[in-house]
C-alpha cells in the first residue's frame, strides 16, 4: 500500500482545458496515472490530448460517466472554493487543490463545509501528491523520485522536489509524497498524514518539510513524541527570514513570537526528530 | 494589506460602529482649523502602519487649536519605526470610564475565525495573550453560520461588561463581523473600545488588515494601499507578480517557490554568505518576469554575486533559461552569476545556458558555495 493515491485511483482534472491544467494532465498521463476525464464548464463533449481525455461540464457528470474518486484542481483562485464544493457534492473522496491565492475566507468556509463531508482536501497552494510508480496527482515532476519506503510531507513545492531529488541521488525511494501547501488555512495537515504513514506498511520512515509561520510543526512534534514509532527526519525553511514579513507563501510569516524556525526546530528535536541543516543533508539522516 | 486608523474608522462608521468625531489632515494649519471647530479636548494621532505610536510620541492630547497645530507640526515631521508620518487624525477626546479590547482574527490552529474580547483594553493584546491568557475571552465562529448573538453575550459576560452595555456591545460585535466579512479581512480590531463618561460604547482606535488574495473582490479597498511602507523594489516586483523582499546581504537570489527561496537564503547563511533579497518568481515564470527579477536584484548596488536556483515543476527549466538569456542581453550583468537548473526540461535548459558566460552548479550545496565564493572574490 501507500497513502491516498495508487494505481486504482480514478482521477479527474478540474480546469483541464487551461494551459497549466492541460500541460500537467499530459504529465500525469505520461506517469501512467489513471486520468479518466476532465471538467471545464461549457466545454462538455470535447476531447483533449489527442482524444485521450473526455471533457465534462460538471464534476457530477464526470463521476457518473467515469466512476472517478479523486480530483485535482487547476482552476483560477477566484473559482476554487466553488470547484471544491462541486467535487465534494459529487462524492469525490480526495480533492487535491494546486491553485495558489485563494481568499482566506473562502478557505475558512470550505474547511467548515468539509467537516460534514467524507471528502478529504489536500492543499490548496500545493504541488499535490505522488505515489512513485503508481500515481501522480498534481505537478510534482515524476522523473525526480523512485518507489521506496520513505513517506514525505511538505508545506512547500519546489523545496519538496529538492528533497526528492536528493533522496533519489542516494537511491532512496518514496512511498508517497504529499504537498500540504503553504496557506494558513488548508485541508490535510501534518498530523493526519503522520498517522497515515505510521499505519502504512510500505512506509518505514517519514520526512517532514516545514517552514516559518503558524505552529503546525510544533503540533506535529507533539504528535510524533506521543504516537510515532517510525523515525522522522525534518527540515525547516526560514531560519534567516525576518519577522513580520510574508515570505511568499500566505502562511509563511513570523507573527510576534509565533512561527519562528528556531522554535519549530527545537520542538522537533526535543521530540526525537533529526533536523537537517539543509535539504541535501536529509538522505544522510535517514535510517 | 493594512489600512490606516482613519481609513478603518470610516469603514467602521459606515457599518454603524460608534467612533469619536474626527477628521484626517495632512498639514498643521488644517489641524488648527479642525481643532477650532471641535473645541477644547482634542487628540492628534499620527497615521502610520506600525504599532507603538503612543510610546514614540505620535499621539498627543491637546487643549487648544494652537496646541493642536504645534502637536501636528511635531508629529508630521516625525518618522516612527522608519516610516514617515504624512497624515494625522484629529479626534475629539473622549472621557474614558473603562477600556476593553474586541477583535476578530483567523485562528490557524482551529482553522476558524475567532472573536476575542478582553477587559484589558488599550494594551498590546499579544502581550496580554502571552502573559495572562485567562484575561482574553475567545469565541470561535463557524464562518458558514456566522457570529451568533449568544456568542456575543458570552463574550460580554467573559469580560464582565455591565448588563446595560450588552445591547450596544452586541451591535458593535455584529457590525465588526460584517466588516470582517465585507472587507475580506484577516483582522478587525477595536483597541480600545471604551465606556465613555456619558455611558456610551465607543471605538477609540480601529485596525483592519485585508487579505491580499481577496483584493480582486475589493478594487476600492485595494486603492487604499499605502506605498510608503514598502520598498520601491518590492512595489516594482509586484507589477511582475514576483514576490521580492529586501534583505541585508550581498548575494542576489532568484528562486522559484517560496520554500525553496527561503531554504536558498538559509543555505547561503550556512556557508558564510548572506542573501540581499528573497525572490520567488512563482509558477510558470515567463522570460519577462525573469528579466524583470534580474533588473530588480541588480538595482541594489550592494549585490556582489547572483544565485539563480530553479527547480522545475510548473516552471520549466528551458523557459527560465530563455528568460535568463534574454535578461542578460538586456541588462548589463557585471557580477558573477551562479545558475542551477534542475527538474522538468532540465537538459533543454542546460543546453541553452551552456553557451553562456554563467557559472553552472548541479547541487544546492555546490551552488551556495560557488555563490558565496563569487561574492567574496568580486
Amino acid at each position: 500500500m501507500s497513502i491516498l493515491a495508487n494505481q486504482s485511483t480514478k482521477l479527474i482534472v478540474q480546469g483541464v482545458t487551461g494551459n497549466e491544467g492541460l500541460f500537467h494532465t499530459q504529465q500525469m498521463l505520461q506517469y501512467k496515472t489513471n486520468v479518466v476525464g476532465g471538467v471545464t464548464p461549457g466545454k462538455g463533449g470535447e476531447w483533449v490530448l489527442d482524444g485521450k481525455i473526455p471533457v465534462f461540464d460538471s464534476v457530477k457528470a464526470a463521476v457518473e460517466m467515469t466512476g472517478a474518486n479523486a480530483s485535482v484542481i487547476f482552476v483560477p483562485a477566484r473559482h476554487c472554493a466553488d470547484a471544491i464544493y462541486e467535487a465534494s457534492d459529487a462524492g469525490i473522496n480526495l480533492v487535491v487543490c494546486i491553485t495558489e491565492g485563494i481568499p482566506v475566507q473562502d478557505m475558512l468556509k470550505v474547511k467548515s463545509y468539509l467537516q460534514h463531508s467524507k471528502t478529504r482536501l489536500v492543499g490548496p497552494n500545493c504541488p499535490g501528491l505522488l505515489t512513485p510508480g503508481e500515481a501522480k496527482i498534481g505537478i510534482i515532476p515524476g522523473n525526480i523520485t523512485i518507489p521506496g519506503n520513505v513517506g514525505v510531507i511538505s508545506k512547500s513545492g519546489t523545496l519538496t522536489y529538492e528533497v526528492l531529488y536528493a533522496l533519489k541521488h542516494f537511491d532512496r525511494g518514496v512511498s508517497t509524497c504529499v504537498g500540504i501547501g503553504g496557506d494558513p488555512i488548508k485541508g490535510t495537515g501534518f498530523m493526519e498524514l503522520l498517522e497515515m504513514f505510521e499505519a502504512d506498511a510500505k512506509t518505514d520512515q517519514v520526512v517532514i518539510i516545514g517552514e516559518i509561520g503558524g505552529s503546525d510543526e510544533e503540533n506535529a512534534a507533539d504528535y510524533i513524541s506521543r504516537y510515532m514509532t517510525k523515525p522522522v527526519v525534518a527540515f525547516i525553511a526560514g531560519v534567516t527570514a525576518p519577522p513580520g514579513k510574508r515570505m511568499g507563501h500566505a502562511g509563511a510569516i513570523i507573527d510576534g513570537n509565533t512561527g519562528t524556525a528556531k522554535a519549530k526546530i527545537e520542538a522537533l528535536e526535543s521530540a526525537g526528530v533529526r533536523v537537517a541543516k539543509h535539504p541535501e543533508e536529509i538522505p544522510s539522516l535517514l535510517g | 494589506m493594512k489600512l490606516h486608523e482613519y481609513q478603518s474608522k470610516q469603514i467602521f462608521k459606515s457599518h454603524g460602529i460608534p467612533i469619536p468625531k474626527g477628521r484626517v489632515a495632512g498639514t498643521a494649519s488644517e489641524v488648527k482649523q479642525i481643532a477650532e471647530e471641535f473645541g477644547t479636548n482634542i487628540i492628534v494621532k499620527s497615521q502610520v502602519l506600525v504599532g507603538g505610536r503612543g510610546k514614540a510620541g505620535g499621539i498627543r492630547l491637546v487643549k487648544s487649536p494652537k496646541e493642536a497645530q504645534d502637536a501636528a507640526t511635531a508629529i508630521l515631521g516625525m518618522e516612527i519605526k522608519g516610516l514617515p508620518v504624512r497624515k494625522v487624525l484629529v479626534d475629539e477626546a473622549v472621557s474614558i470610564v473603562k477600556e476593553f479590547y474586541i477583535g476578530i482574527a483567523n485562528d490557524r490552529i482551529r482553522q476558524m475565525p475567532v472573536l476575542m474580547a478582553s477587559g484589558s483594553g488599550g494594551m498590546d493584546i499579544e502581550e496580554v495573550a502571552a502573559k495572562t491568557p485567562e484575561k482574553i475571552t475567545k469565541v470561535y465562529i463557524d464562518p458558514i453560520l456566522g457570529l451568533k448573538e449568544f456568542q456575543l453575550r458570552d463574550a460580554a459576560i467573559g469580560i464582565d461588561l455591565p448588563r446595560q452595555f450588552w445591547k450596544p456591545f452586541t451591535e458593535i460585535g455584529r457590525a465588526l463581523w460584517k466588516v470582517y466579512q465585507d472587507c475580506d479581512s484577516t483582522l478587525v480590531e477595536i483597541n480600545p473600545m471604551v465606556i465613555s463618561a456619558d455611558n456610551k460604547l465607543v471605538a477609540l482606535d480601529a485596525k483592519i488588515i485585508l487579505d491580499d488574495n481577496a483584493l480582486f473582490r475589493h478594487p476600492d479597498l485595494a486603492e487604499l494601499r499605502d506605498l510608503d511602507v514598502e520598498e520601491p523594489s518590492e512595489i516594482e516586483a509586484r507589477k511582475f507578480e514576483v514576490t521580492f523582499i529586501k534583505m541585508q546581504g550581498n548575494i542576489g537570489c532568484m528562486v522559484n517557490g517560496a520554500g525553496l527561496a527561503m531554504a536558498t537564503m538559509d543555505i547561503l547563511n550556512l556557508y558564510g554568505g548572506e542573501a540581499s533579497n528573497f525572490l520567488d518568481i512563482g509558477g510558470g515564470a515567463s522570460a519577462e518576469k525573469v528579466a524583470a527579477s534580474l533588473r530588480i536584484i541588480l538595482s541594489d548596488p550592494k549585490v556582489k554575486a547572483i544565485l539563480i536556483n530553479v527547480f522545475g515543476g510548473i516552471t520549466r527549466c528551458d523557459v527560465v533559461a530563455k528568460g535568463i538569456i534574454s535578461a542578460a542581453s538586456e541588462v548589463d550583468v557585471k557580477v558573477p552569476m551562479v545558475i542551477r537548473l534542475v527538474g522538468t526540461n532540465e537538459e533543454e535548459g542546460r543546453q541553452l545556458l551552456k553557451k553562456s558566460k554563467f557559472i553552472s552548479a548541479e547541487t544546492l550545496v555546490e551552488a551556495a558555495q560557488l555563490a558565496v565564493k563569487s561574492a567574496q572574490g568580486s
